[in-house]
């Protein structure tokens, strides 16, 4: 899924293992809100912090984990992931419509029925003619999955092939029923999760169908934006239209504000949230402070096993990493350990040598790039690395890396770069702002041989990972919505993902063990990335800070948390 | 005298960086050596060392041994020697602020003469040139060159400086301080060119070019050798500025401003990483402004140039 933005990027979350390993307040297998609402605890103003702005705040646009969060507390789809803790808050409820789907057809055919009386942060009622809108404007400005997901409804192709003529025929809406029909081309069993994610967020039909940047556009949740300058901060106030329908869905929220500010160090956002002038720090901690947080303020800080990969993405349709025997080289010569050490240490991350994280569908042990082989990573193998690079004939060749300029990213950025001169490329890196740097990194026009990315589940399935990461669909040139980052599309590989998804709808075990054989054949046989480690989730909050609650989906929820 | 020892003290460990590292610590201070261990008081040591406190997380690089040849500084986040780099930065940022600031003199001379003796048209040319660069505010006008060149490169006609390249800093912060010089300058040559002398030079038949060189240039050099070592001071800090902020020399390469930003992630648990780059840059810095009021006082005791800058 996305991406963190300056470290967790792309993906959104994780894990199907949360480990709680400290002692915050509030963890308790309810519902986020609702029923349960405290009201002696809503209140006061939430400041978050983060040293970048996670980019544009439209949420058909938007792929980071620093808005998705937010997402969660201001947009609705008809569906989305039930908002409580644990492995529960993988369950897909119904938020704005009814009840979850009525399926027919075979499985092509989704019927929902709309919610009466939601209004949108603008007082406008939410139809059935937004929620056609909503999807049609998906494919005009361009989502990043709208050719992997979203083409799955009849039409979608044809929206994605000419977006400006889009009418999107498979989805049918019926404003005398108030429901919403979508006709699937084809069967697609991740189809409700794909409608349960952000970029399924229903909203107004007037808006425009194009990027909104910094501009807020409504929706239907607990909150909405009020502000955003992206050099500044990101203001969420109550939305004054918001009624509690499904407490699992969409809870009413505590803080009466809440303000994401830009541009502090991590350092000094730590200190802030130390002395408790802030009340989150969104940013991954920097290692030479872990040791006094987890020593002076254990009980302000958790910590959570995500389904992530931190990873390197290489060209495969440019020098010197169109060349396999280069990409194999590189796995070997990177010692992953390293990477742990940078990130803060084995008890925040591990080493890997696969596509999809240990601990979701269809892992499979192995590694195929370790000193001595095995299933586990030993470390690297640098006089096999450099015979590699010698037989690929790449040896001097000039390589730029890019990574992002907070400081886990640029030192092990700097350390991979390391690595290359020690293989024999004239290596150096390029930091970017991680406001930028997703999107730049996506566009073949940039020429990127080779970039330091994250990627965090959408939700918890393979193609997640291999289809959307490595399909051909979503590999755009020329785009900044190119997720497929190594531009990697191999008709026979393509073949075998399509031949999972079909096995997924009916034996999704038998799917899981097709995923599992795609990972160690694209690893084998065409090393198009560097997985490098599968991190955790550090989340530091201030000491006045209650009622934390965290999802495996979407992470810690940002409204519930209580500040008075 | 004093500020003179100073900056030769400075200079000779500077350059003396690779003797240090190759042969003296055996360090390599533009590699990472995460997984690296150094020996100390009879036991080898982890120079990243995980914290064991509390709940266990976190890595932290050795400090300062205090011993010369082992980690003297401890390491950076990269497990390299943070002497060797300070020594090596040193290199790199004296390199530019000199070879910069000689540039800088050099250019800022032969404008402010050509506008200053010549006048009309070659004047107004000079002159709104220099006015124009001199509008930008001198560190937004150094950053935008150098996030545009440093990063990417420079490549026009035959001439190509890739993108990393020492020179390309040189060469922006060199432009940059031109007006700084030049505009001076010129203003005493135009207040020479009226004096009896080189009235009588011109009026004698002598060339442009000999009344320059041979009347002109004599009487300016004292002043231009004032300025010369504040600007290798002011080009330095320039350098170490843009160096802090990434856009000037570019990594594993160090020069004292990007150790300070190496050193920014470690300033609460190894402040010696950004303390002792910072400090470097303190006492040459003064050095050289010391330096500078010494010719001053020499050369143009008026001080008509003390607050040209």
């Amino acid at each position: 899924m996305l991406q963190f933005k300056s470290m967790r990027k792309p993906g959104v979350l994780t894990s199907a293992i949360a480990l709680t390993l400290t002692g915050l307040t509030g963890f308790s297998a309810s519902p986020a809100g609702a029923s349960s609402y405290q009201k002696a605890h809503a209140g006061g103003t939430l400041t978050l912090l983060a040293s970048t702005a996670g980019g544009t705040l439209d949420p058909q646009v938007n792929y980071t984990l620093e808005y998705w969060q937010l997402y969660q507390a201001t947009y609705d789809g008809l569906v989305t992931f039930q908002k409580v803790n644990g492995q529960a808050s993988f369950t897909v409820v119904p938020d704005l419509a009814t009840s979850l789907p009525k399926i027919t057809n075979g499985g092509k055919t989704y019927t929902f029925t709309l919610r009466k009386g939601i209004k949108f942060s603008n007082g406008q009622t939410v139809t059935v003619n937004d929620v056609k809108a909503t999807f049609i404007r998906l494919f005009k400005v361009s989502n990043p999955n709208s050719g992997s997901w979203y083409n799955a409804i009849a039409g979608g192709d044809a929206c994605v092939a000419t977006p400006a003529s889009c009418t999107l025929s498979g989805l049918v809406v019926n404003a005398a029923t108030n429901t919403v029909t979508f006709n699937l081309a084809k069967v697609d069993p991740e189809f409700i999760d794909q409608l349960a994610v952000p970029f399924g967020a229903i909203l107004p039909a007037g808006t425009p169908a194009k990027d909104q940047g910094s501009t807020p556009v409504p929706g239907t949740g607990a909150y909405t934006f009020q502000s955003y300058n992206p050099a500044t901060s990101l203001v969420m106030v109550r939305n004054p239209y918001f009624k509690v329908w499904n407490a699992k869905a969409q809870p009413q929220g505590y803080p009466n504000k809440i303000v994401e500010n830009f541009g502090m160090t991590v350092e000094s956002e730590v200190t802030a949230v130390e002395n408790g002038q802030a009340d989150w720090v969104f940013d991954p901690l920097p290692a030479d402070r872990l040791g006094e947080i987890s020593t002076k303020y254990p009980s302000q800080l958790s910590l959570h096993q995500l389904t992530a990969n931190w990873y390197l993405p290489m060209n495969t349709n440019i020098a010197p990493f169109n060349n396999l025997k280069a990409r194999q080289a590189l796995n070997y010569a990177i010692n992953k350990n390293n990477v742990v050490s940078l990130y803060g240490g084995t008890k925040l991350a591990n080493p890997t040598c696969t596509i999809l994280p240990k601990g979701f569908p269809g892992h499979t042990n192995f590694c195929g790039y370790t000193k001595g082989g095995g299933s586990n990573y030993k470390g690297p193998d640098m006089a096999k690395a450099k015979a590699l690079v010698a037989a690929s004939g790449t040896k001097g060749a000039v390589v730029k890396l890019v990574a992002t300029n907070d400081a886990v990213n640029a030192s092990v950025a700097q350390y991979v770069v390391s690595v290359l001169n020690q293989l024999g490329y004239k290596a150096s890196v390029v930091l970017q702002s991680a406001n930028i740097q997703f999107s730049y990194i996506q566009n073949t026009n940039n020429k990127v041989q080779i970039s330091l990315t994250q990627w965090f589940q959408d939700y918890p399935a393979a193609s997640d990972f291999i289809n959307v990461l490595l399909g051909c669909s979503t590999f755009h040139p020329g785009s900044d919505n190119s997720i497929n980052i190594s531009g990697f599309c191999n008709t026979g590989i393509e073949a075998k993902i399509k031949a999972a998804e079909k096995l997924g709808i009916t034996n999704p075990a038998g799917a899981n063990v097709l995923w599992g054989q795609l990972d160690k054949t694209l690893m084998a046989n065409y090393a198009p990335w560097v997985p490098l480690i599968n991190p955790k989730l550090t989340d530091f909050v201030s000491k006045r800070v209650g009622n934390y609650k965290f999802s495996l989906e979407f992470y810690m929820y940002v409204d519930q948390l209580w500040v008075k | 005298m004093g500020a003179l020892l100073v900056l030769i003290f400075v200079a000779v460990i500077c350059l003396c960086a690779p003797l240090y590292a190759n042969d003296w610590a055996h360090v390599n201070a533009f590699s990472s050596n995460i997984n690296g261990r150094f020996f100390i008081d009879g036991h080898w040591r982890s120079l990243l060392q995980a914290n064991t406190q509390g709940l266990g997380l976190g890595v932290s690089p050795v400090g300062p041994t205090w011993h010369l040849n082992n980690y003297f500084l401890g390491a950076d986040s990269q497990g390299r020697d943070v002497f060797a780099r300070l020594l090596y930065g040193g290199r790199d940022s004296l390199l530019i602020g000199t070879t910069s600031a000689l540039i800088c003199v050099l250019l800022a001379t032969i404008s402010g003469l050509a506008a200053g003796y010549f006048g009309g048209v070659i004047d107004w040319l000079v002159s709104r040139l220099l006015d124009i660069t001199w509008a930008f505010p001198v560190y937004l006008l150094a950053i935008s060159l150098s996030v545009i060149l440093v990063t990417s490169g420079f490549s026009v006609g035959p001439v190509h400086i890739q993108a990393g390249s020492l020179l390309l800093p040189i060469i922006i912060i060199a432009l940059i301080y031109v007006p700084y010089v030049a505009r001076p300058l010129r203003g005493i040559v135009m207040t020479l060119k009226e004096r009896e002398f080189i009235q009588a030079a011109i009026g004698s038949g002598a060339s442009d070019w000999r009344i320059l060189r041979k009347e002109i240039l004599p009487n300016v050099a004292p002043s231009i050798i004032v300025f010369f070592p504040l600007m290798v001071a002011f080009n330095m800090l320039t350098e170490s500025a843009l160096s802090f902020l990434g856009v000037g020399v570019q990594p594993p390469n160090a020069s004292w401003g990007t150790i300070i930003n190496d050193g920014l992630d470690l300033l609460y648990s190894r402040p010696w990483v950004a303390m002792a780059p910072g400090l470097m840059i303190v006492i040459t810095a003064g050095a050289l402004n010391l330096l500078g009021d010494g010719f001053r006082d020499a050369f143009d005791p008026k001080a008509k140039l003390r607050g040209s800058i």
